[in-house]
């Protein structure tokens, strides 16, 4: 089993490397496929390891070699197939492969064909080593590698000139890729550190030792660790205050945003977390607070989504907001249920994002969803897909979404927090209402589209057959939460509800309605012409429409006077102390070179003068130095 | 008390002779000293048992090396005499003298010899040539090889650079353009 | 009786003659010759080392040194006829074209 661990681990890797090759040559149509079929061989990989551990339950390790031994401090590079890993593993491949095949017609005109590939398999490795990896250290570097492969990809169409905010409110895409970059930055200290505390306390970044021992440590020192992991899955998975980066990211290609910031690498947070339960279930208190949070972003992301007119970045809101609803399953202890939510959560927006490429690529990437409208008629499939995916995302009876984010509610009731049980609620409300006002004003209605003179069309048929299984996976996937509670809790913590009977139904039935109400709201307003015009004028709208200015307020708080300080260090410290210093010193060896260049006559009588003198000089220090006898 | 005899009269030959060669101002006089200078060492090999060095260096220095310079001798015009603008005679004898005297003091000092193994000892059984044939063609075969191409190197070395058409060569062409190109 | 302090003594004093040869002359030629005496005077001192400490290695190193010596001579008064035909003199000064 150990060559399937690597072959799913490193068949990324080398069709990375493959693409990269062409990194600088024209459109070679065979760098896409090639990545791609390496990334199903990986996918196929992940399936074997994943039946492979379903049936034996046994868990697959692999140890490549040490990678650092210093003293006491030993990381080796070693990867592990459990039932967590294997779970992430099959989802990521999957949804890339079909990144992959989607983005051969996404990219297919764009001049940077060859290095998109390569780095998009890149991230797929990064995002492998990340899941599969065995210790800290290890996890810690996919965590680097897909934060640089997000910044590569956030910053692919590089060469677009800034803008300003009130027109693109992510600016320019090397802007926004530096924003993602730099508070990811941050977040990272804090996991460092919390790495840190790990190894002094402990003296090893193995999880299984890590694991074993964690419960002997003192609360205090596993409240800091909690804390500090968790302010790295902030910055991975755009919690507040960490978040306005993700929304900003959807300046990058839209397949990005389906496999990156939506899928895969925004949930390396949750799966964190996940993986480090027997840390956060020392530390109930900790966990509440992260389920607070996750509520909070849940409704907050929810509420921005409400009124945004772009098209990616109210599915960027719903992501975030359900980010908040995996990190409330996960702080409250049921990290199966987040994992799950994880799960069809990377199915349905994956296949939501893919349907708004198609969307752009219609309408020659305009974003505004009031210029379009009524693109059912020539786009049927891709409405179809998006319909399908937000239904799932609204958590309708019998999509995915039902299953996964219904269990997050009951959980919430379950553990008696019934103010973040409702504040799960309304968050379902609008994520239903969002999801139709998107799909209503986008597909149906009039069609406004003629207006600014677009000429939509169908995608290829290989990006709709592309999104297929993602679809049907958004259907379906819901049905095998009995067997994945199973095949995780062998690994994971079990969590029962203990709701039955009538209050279990009341309380479906109770979010249920919720979605169908925002969905009905949603129909109802933009078949009838949407919301007045003086909606606009209100401070509410403006609020939500301007991020809670947020932006506006890091800007304000943290950018200018750091723009400031820069200057000061520039002006004042550097040009005038450090660069002064510098130049003294180098003056002084120019200075003395130019006197001692005298002694370079050429003259082979005089060299050899001045090396009898050093001869005799050396002759000295012999006599000098020698050992008395 | 031969041995002794023998040590000091060699070796005040060999330092007048050496003293003539670097102090004569006539280049074939020098030439003719270091040659028997050469000779009178090779009278401390002798002395020292080794036969066959002795020998090598009669033959290598007083024949070969020693019929080099006379062969390059003729090239030059070596009647007109060189006018050296001789350095400061009192820097240089100090210099040298002090080198002497310190390595003298250096020398002076006893060795520890007891700590020195012989890696290969001489023994009285077999000669010296046949000695040094045994050392120098297994331990040190493949540095004795190296020398031979070295010479043979050497020696093709300086058949082109003697060779009559060396005074228009590539590299003073080049060295001359530069000089043009300088003055430009 | 001789011992091995006099042959290195000797060697020394021949090496200092050798020394004077090459700070003092400008013959170009005389330098060479210079160069010689001191390649003797260390094969003296080889050959000395190896008779008192009964080992053939410094002999060794004596007929090595011949070789260099050799070599470096073929090579040497090569570039020393090339010199005199381009600049008619062998005095040293005259090679003096890099300076700083």
């Amino acid at each position: 089993m150990e060559k399937y661990v690597l072959i799913a681990l490193f068949a990324p890797l080398v069709g990375s490397l493959f693409a990269g090759a062409y990194a600088m040559k024209p459109k070679r149509l065979i760098t896409g496929i090639v990545t791609s079929a390496l990334l199903f061989v990986s996918f196929i990989s992940s399936l074997i390891l994943l039946f492979y551990l379903l049936k034996t339950e046994e868990v697959v390790r692999v140890k490549l070699f040490d990678w650092i031994t210093t003293g006491s401090l030993t990381i080796p590079f070693g990867f592990v197939a459990d039932q967590v890993s294997v779970i992430m593993m099959v989802t990521v491949t999957l949804v890339s492969t079909l990144v992959h095949v989607y983005s051969i017609g996404y990219m297919e005109h764009d001049k940077g064909f060859n290095r998109f590939f390569s780095y998009l398999s890149a991230f797929v490795f990064s995002m492998l080593v990340l899941v599969m990896s065995d210790n800290f250290a290890g996890l810690f570097i996919g965590w680097e590698g897909v934060g640089l492969c997000s910044w590569l990809l956030i910053g692919f169409w590089y060469y677009k000139k800034d803008e300003p905010r009130d027109v693109n409110p992510s600016i320019s895409p090397s802007w926004a890729a530096n924003e993602a970059f730099i508070m990811n930055r941050i977040a990272d200290l804090g996991m460092l550190i919390g790495l840190f505390i790990i190894y002094w306390h402990i003296g090893s970044l193995d999880y299984k030792i890590v694991f074993a021992h964690v419960n002997l440590l003192d609360i205090a020192v596993i409240t800091m660790m909690g804390v500090f992991l968790f302010i790295g899955a902030m910055g991975k998975s755009a919690q507040f205050p960490l978040h306005t980066w993700l929304a900003d990211a959807m300046e990058g290609p839209t397949p990005v945003s389906a496999l990156i910031h939506a899928a895969t690498m925004v949930t390396a947070g949750v799966y964190l977390v996940v993986r480090s339960f027997p840390i956060y279930s020392q530390i109930p208190n900790i966990g509440f607070y992260i389920a607070a949070l996750g509520a909070f972003v849940a409704v907050f992301a929810a509420s921005m989504a409400l009124v945004n007119t772009d098209l990616k970045r109210i599915i960027a809101y719903s992501t975030l907001s359900q980010l908040g609803y995996m990190f409330v399953a996960a702080g409250l202890g049921a990290y199966w249920v987040a994992l799950f939510h994880l799960m069809t959560h990377a199915f349905f927006k994956a296949l939501l994002f893919l349907g708004a490429g198609n969307v752009m690529h219609a309408m020659n990437d305009e974003l505004n969803i009031f210029k379009m409208g009524g693109l059912y008629k020539v786009m049927r499939w891709t409405a179809i897909f998006m319909i399908i995916a937000s239904l799932a995302l609204s958590g309708i009876y019998p999509f995915a979404g039902f299953f996964s984010k219904d269990k997050i509610l009951e959980v919430a009731f379950d553990s008696q927090h019934y103010i973040l049980w409702f504040m799960l609620w309304v968050g379902a409300g609008m994520t239903a209402f969002y999801s139709f006002r998107l799909i209503m004003l986008v597909f149906f209605g009039e069609e406004r589209y003629k207006k600014y003179g677009f000429h939509p069309h169908e995608a290829h048929w290989y990006m709709l057959a592309a999104m297929a299984p993602l679809a049907l996976l958004a259907i379906v996937a819901g049905f095998f939460e009995e067997p994945f509670e199973e095949f995780v809790t062998q690994l994971l913590p079990e969590y029962h509800v203990h709701i039955h009977g009538i209050l279990a139904v009341a309380l479906i039935g109770l979010t249920t309605l919720m979605a169908l109400s925002g969905i009905g709201l949603a129909v109802y307003k933009y078949s009838h012409g949407g919301f007045s015009p003086k909606w606009k004028e209100t401070f509410i709208y403006k609020l939500l429409y301007n991020q809670y200015y947020i932006p506006v307020l890091y800007e304000k708080l943290f950018i200018e006077p750091y723009k400031e300080l820069s200057k000061i260090a520039w002006k004042e410290l550097d040009l005038r102390i450090v660069d002064a210093t510098v130049d003294f010193i180098a003056g002084i060896i120019y200075k003395s070179g130019f006197a001692g260049r005298v002694v370079q006559s050429g003259n082979l009588s005089k060299m050899l003068r001045w090396m009898v003198i050093g001869l005799l000089i050396l002759l000295v220090l012999v006599i000098v130095y020698s050992p008395v006898r | 008390m031969f041995e002794v005899v023998a040590f000091y009269l060699f070796a005040a030959l060999t330092i007048v002779m050496f003293v003539i060669t670097v102090t004569s101002k006539n280049a074939l006089y020098a030439m003719s000293s270091l040659a028997a200078g050469m000779i009178f060492i090779s009278a401390f090999f002798f002395l020292l048992d080794a036969d066959f060095l002795g020998v090598v260096q009669i033959i290598v220095y007083s024949g070969a090396v020693m019929a080099l310079y006379a062969f390059a001798m003729m090239f030059m015009d070596t009647t007109k005499e060189v006018k050296e603008n001789n350095p400061p005679k009192k820097i240089v004898f100090f210099l040298s003298g002090m080198i002497a005297l310190l390595l003298v003091l250096i020398l002076l000092t006893p060795i520890i010899s007891d700590k020195v193994k012989a890696l290969y000892p001489m023994s009285d059984e077999i000669g010296n040539t046949e000695a040094v044939g045994i050392v120098l063609f297994t331990k040190y075969l493949v540095p004795f090889e190296v020398a031979a191409i070295m010479l043979l190197v050497a020696m093709i070395a300086g058949i082109i650079l003697a060779s009559k058409r060396m005074d228009e060569s590539i590299t003073l062409k080049i060295d001359q353009e530069i000089e043009q190109k300088g003055a430009e | 009786m001789i011992t091995l302090t006099h042959y290195l003594v000797l060697s020394a004093i021949l090496f200092s003659i050798a020394l004077v040869g090459v700070l003092r002359r400008k013959n170009l030629l005389m330098l060479f010759f210079a160069t010689e005496i001191a390649l003797n005077a260390i094969n003296i001192a080889f050959a000395a080392i190896s008779k008192y400490y009964g080992d053939l290695t410094g002999q060794m190193f004596a007929f090595f040194v011949i070789a260099i010596a050799a070599s470096e001579v073929a090579v040497g008064l090569g570039l020393l006829i090339i010199w005199y035909k381009r600049r008619g003199t062998i005095d040293l000064d005259s090679l003096q074209t890099m300076h700083g």
